[in-house]
């Protein structure tokens, strides 16, 4: 390992500081500082960068301070900021290279098109010793402008293999046990979770969670460090828990540590967030869901049948088409107009009712509380659609609050 | 409420004949009280989340291994506040006046409708716009590194707190950095994507910016799970806050302000079906119950005169004695009165349609028996109620809105549910049974009428007697039951029977429907079909339903559109209109230039049909070029 340390013309010193810094990334750490020695830079983050003038008034800041960033119009086009850059780097003429690095550029594809290929170009069109490093968990054939463009150098980071991981976690090693212990520890963790999760963030984040828990044999004596068949034993079961709740975020971080602490019986009483699914809904709301969901999933045709008292014959054949039976749940819910989710709950609600307002805004509040979705564009003023987008365990649930047997009226269940 | 309130004083108080103080005294009451109740309905859950944040920004600043691990998430609130969303931004407004009072200063709350599609700037914006807002240099966007490096600036400049922050001075020190809160008040209508990169990027800013996120959330907590995918989701730190449901909201609102002897002004049982319904069938609202009784409170103080005798006792005697002739006639003319005097004998009969003078005492007499009425009405109700509430099957209802309906109705006793109820009753268990009964008896003790004090002693004698002897317990029972049947047969007659009943109630349900529940659809075809009802003019009016030839030119398209079928030739439609028209006009019905169309009328028929088109009673159709299809059923 040593010897992809040594880079002509860099300090041995200085290349050890960063492979401790970065472990299990020698390699392109070595590479990287071979082809770009001393580092002066512009970080900019492109998910944070909503505007291109955001973008630029950042590179700006951090090259040139921010009186360079004022000089920017305020909605910046490109020329400006090779206008402003080209004043400012003639005024402070670079020693360096300077280095702009853009995180997430991937997202730099949705920005308007030439400015992932000017960006590529940026030393030609300023005259200046810079660089644009593209940071990305995507592949650069996925995002190649398809005008064509100046093909950057790849650098790929290959993923942590399960040893490096466990080499780099084992490196926190908490300060009141032996280094031994934590790795014990952290290899039965990557153990548990390597399968599902290789986020290194996310799983120190596991670790430090669940450590307290593992030592918790140890505390009260029971068993030596050096024992580990008994540690895992212990920790197991409760690792295997943390992987169905505070790894999904059913619960918090927070409860999480919080039902250590607690009983058995107490914490099983801890719900976790999906478990809330039940919504309170008025009456006539209920029955506008359910007219909803009908719509969706019913075939238009269909309706004649089920909601009319007197359909007269309707022949079996030819309304059970067969590759449409029981292929509407399959397909997902289907637009309708709103005369026809209007017609359909006059027909199911069982009372009168008349076309209050209070109907109407009770559509809209439900399309805000996401259970319909407009399809047709918001300005449509003139016979909008809607999809419903909740799910037959849902519909059934409200169903069943208002004595509505809904599977009699769904053409998949006939 | 405030402002409602003022304006609603405006309205009436020149209405309310001469200084009346009673009646501004039970209105300020009556608005105050609803302030307060809700208030005090969200105390708890405001109370647990003012913790919440206190105790993210005192954890925050832990230096240990296990935090230092962790990975820094946001902590996060989810408010779950239930599908009525127009209480909402009173709880958010209360809940952000709390936290800027005690917790943070810097306390931003942000709606979906302002943070449209074009991205997290909007909201980040909006944050920097707060009161407290960086002045950063004119041309720089805003962003969330400027409003940290701000906060640095800040909490560095003055950590002692600046002079604005000194309300509450044992928070500001054992916390040099207030966190910085940020509600959004309707989650679900947020879009997805917008969040997420809001999420985003304060998760990298979270180290030196101490952010803490309120979720209002009305549907269900899977929500968010639905919305953040796990790599934003797992940035959050998310605990879960259950507001109280609205239906127990409104049961406080019904206990506190309508179940009250204090508060004479009532509603019959039409109105309060009438607004129960509203809230049941439409919006679970309570503020919007609230507003209706608000209005019903305003029409009965508008509408009946005899209303200046609906305040307190005290008053309302003194009133009596100042009531001018024609309010003493408007109560000789009150139905319950009617009724009251023709169970007289005739010599008082005489007395009381003649004698201004003794009318006023009687009256005064009656006042004093209605007040008595009331006092003893409550509690009986709930006593009812405790009985009966926990009843298989809930004969008489589980909430005690559902009784007072059917006590309001009619009498109760005579209810084929109130005999099942008192049968099952009669089957309960004696441990249960004794302890409903000491509930009852609790009750009748808080309620201090002279009256009341008897039937308490009756139910003591009962329980003791019921202590001492266990096996003649049916005996008891029954002699129990039979007694609380008297009390309710005695006094949970519905109001309608008392004489002057109507001074305190509102009976007008017709009125609130009208004004609650507006119905767009059915004025609109009212105006075209009888214009006569908007318009009042005397040459509109017509019998048997048919529209005038003077009416509006909308009126008559619309008139000769009902009798086409679902597809009407322009042309038919046109020459009819104009013959219309020329009837109108007065020409001559045999002259040669009857009906024929010019130009004029031409215009005006376009017109009438585009406004009838842009009402959504036609649309053009590509079936027919000269033929619009109808959007309306009937006719063919």
């Amino acid at each position: 390992m040593t010897a992809l340390l040594q880079h002509p013309g860099y300090d041995e010193e200085r290349l050890k500081g960063v492979a401790e810094k970065l472990p299990c990334r020698e390699v392109q750490a070595g590479m990287l500082l071979s082809l770009m020695g001393q580092l002066s830079h512009a970080t900019v983050s492109c998910v944070e960068c909503v505007s291109i003038a955001l973008l630029f008034e950042q590179v700006l800041l951090s090259f040139f301070g921010c009186d360079a960033a004022s000089l920017l119009p305020r909605s910046p086009s490109l020329s400006d900021f090779v206008r402003v850059y080209r004043q400012q780097c003639s005024q402070s003429p670079a020693k360096q290279t300077r280095y702009i690095v853009m995180e997430k550029a991937e997202l730099l594809r949705d920005t308007d098109a030439s400015l992932l290929s000017a960006l590529l170009r940026l030393q030609e069109l300023v005259e200046d010793n810079v660089t644009v490093i593209l940071l990305s968990e995507i592949a650069w054939d996925k995002f190649r402008p398809n005008t064509g463009c100046f093909e950057p150098l790849l650098l790929h980071f290959p993923d942590y293999s399960k040893s490096e991981l466990q080499q780099i976690l084992s490196q926190n090693v908490h300060p009141s046990y032996s280094a031994g212990f934590y790795s014990a520890y952290i290899n039965i963790l990557l153990g548990v979770f390597y399968s599902v999760c290789r986020d290194l963030r996310e799983l120190r984040h596991l670790a430090a969670l669940n450590f307290s828990k593992f030592c918790e044999p140890l505390a009260e004596g029971k068993v030596k460090e050096t024992d580990t068949h008994k540690l895992w034993k212990h920790i197991e079961p409760h690792l295997k828990k943390a992987m169905q709740t505070v790894y999904l975020r059913e619960v918090s971080s927070l409860q999480w540590e919080q039902m250590q602490q607690m009983e058995e019986e107490e914490a099983g009483a801890l719900r976790g967030l999906s478990a809330h699914t039940h919504v309170e809904l008025p009456y006539y709301s209920k029955f506008l869901l359910i007219a909803a969901y009908l719509a969706s999933y019913n075939p238009a045709r269909t309706d004649k049948r089920f909601f009319l008292k007197h359909h007269g014959k309707i022949r079996k054949t030819n309304f059970l088409k067969k590759n449409e039976k029981t292929s509407n749940h399959l397909l997902g819910p289907k637009p309708f107009p709103l005369d026809r989710l209007l017609a359909i709950f006059y027909s199911v609600v069982d009372s009168r009712v008349a076309p209050t307002a209070s109907i109407f805004s009770q559509i809209s509040s439900l399309v805000t509380l996401q259970l319909l979705a407009q399809v047709s564009h918001d300005d449509q003023l003139d016979a909008p659609k809607y999809k419903c987008a909740v799910s037959l365990d849902f519909i059934c649930a409200i169903a069943r609050t208002v004595n509505f047997d809904i599977v009699k009226y769904l053409y998949d269940f006939l | 409420m405030g402002e409602i309130r003022e304006c609603l004083y405006k309205i009436c108080l020149p209405e309310l004949s001469g200084g009346f103080s009673g009646i501004k005294l039970l209105m300020s009451c009556f608005f105050v009280r609803t302030d307060v109740l809700q208030d005090e309905l969200n105390r708890t859950i405001l109370d647990s989340l003012l913790d919440f944040t206190r105790k993210c920004s005192s954890t925050r600043q832990n230096s240990d291994w296990t935090s230092q691990m962790r990975a820094s998430e946001i902590p996060t609130a989810a408010l779950m506040l239930g599908v009525n969303v127009p209480d909402h931004d009173m709880t958010f407004q209360s809940l952000s006046d709390m936290l800027k009072q005690s917790v943070s200063p810097h306390v931003a709350s942000v709606q979906a409708k302002e943070c449209g599609g074009k991205g997290f700037r909007d909201q980040s914006e909006i944050i920097l716009c707060s009161p407290h807002s960086p002045r950063v240099h004119r041309s720089m966007h805003c962003s969330l590194g400027i409003l940290c490096d701000w906060y640095t600036a800040r909490t560095k400049k003055s950590p002692t707190g600046t002079p604005g922050k000194k309300r509450s001075s044992q928070v500001r020190d054992e916390q040099q950095q207030p966190p910085v809160v940020i509600i959004f008040k309707d989650l679900e209508a947020f879009n997805p994507r917008v969040l997420q990169d809001f999420i985003l990027i304060c998760s990298q800013y979270i180290d030196r910016l101490p952010l803490t996120f309120i979720f209002g959330i009305a549907t269900s907590p899977s929500t968010i799970q639905h919305m953040l995918p796990h790599s934003v989701s797992s940035l959050l730190c998310i605990e879960l806050f259950q507001s109280l449901s609205c239906t127990q909201h409104l049961a406080t609102v019904i206990d506190k302000l309508i179940l009250a002897s204090r508060i004479h002004f009532k509603l019959n049982g039409k109105v309060m079906q009438v607004l129960i319904g509203v809230f049941l069938y439409h919006d679970f609202s309570v503020r919007n119950f609230i507003k209706g009784l608000q209005l019903a409170l305003l029409e009965h103080f508008h509408s009946q005169p005899l209303s200046v005798l609906c305040c307190k006792k005290k008053q309302a005697l003194f009133n009596v004695t100042q009531l001018s002739k024609p309010n003493l006639d408007r109560i000789r003319q009150l139905p319950s009165f009617k009724r009251y005097v023709e169970k007289q004998e005739a010599q008082e009969q005489v007395n009381l349609m003649t004698d201004d003078s003794h009318l006023k005492e009687v009256c005064q007499q009656l006042i004093k028996d209605l007040h008595k009425y009331h006092k003893n009405y409550y509690p009986i109700l709930r006593c009812l109620h405790t009985l009966t509430s926990s009843l298989p099957r809930y004969p008489l209802g589980k909430q005690i809105r559902e009784l007072y309906l059917i006590c309001l109705a009619k009498n109760v006793w005579e209810n084929e549910d109130y005999q099942s109820a008192m049968k099952l009753v009669k089957m309960l268990a004696k441990g249960e049974m004794v302890s409903l009964l000491q509930k009852c008896v609790e009750i009748l003790q808080l309620s201090k009428s002279k009256k009341m004090k008897n039937a308490l002693t009756l139910l003591e004698m009962n329980e003791s007697r019921r202590a001492k002897r266990l096996s003649p317990f049916e005996n008891l029972r029954n002699e129990a039951l039979e007694f609380i049947d008297n009390l309710v047969k005695s006094h949970l007659s519905p109001p309608e029977s008392q004489p002057l009943y109507e001074v305190c109630y509102y009976s007008s349900s017709a009125t609130v429907r009208r004004h609650l529940n507006a119905t767009p659809r059915t004025s609109i075809q009212a105006a075209l079909s009888n214009p006569y009802y908007y318009l009042q003019n005397d040459s509109l009016k017509s019998e048997d339903g048919t529209v005038s030839n003077t009416a509006p030119d909308i009126c008559i398209a619309y008139k000769l559109h009902l009798e086409c079928g679902r597809l009407i030739n322009l042309y038919d439609w046109l020459e009819a209109y104009s013959t219309v028209v020329s009837a109108a006009e007065g020409n001559d019905q045999d002259s040669e230039n009857f009906g024929k169309v010019d130009e004029v009328k031409h215009a005006r028929f376009i017109r009438a049909v585009s406004a009838l088109e842009f009402l959504g009673f036609i649309k053009s159709t590509k079936q027919k070029t000269d033929h619009v299809a109808r959007l309306t059923w009937g006719g063919c």
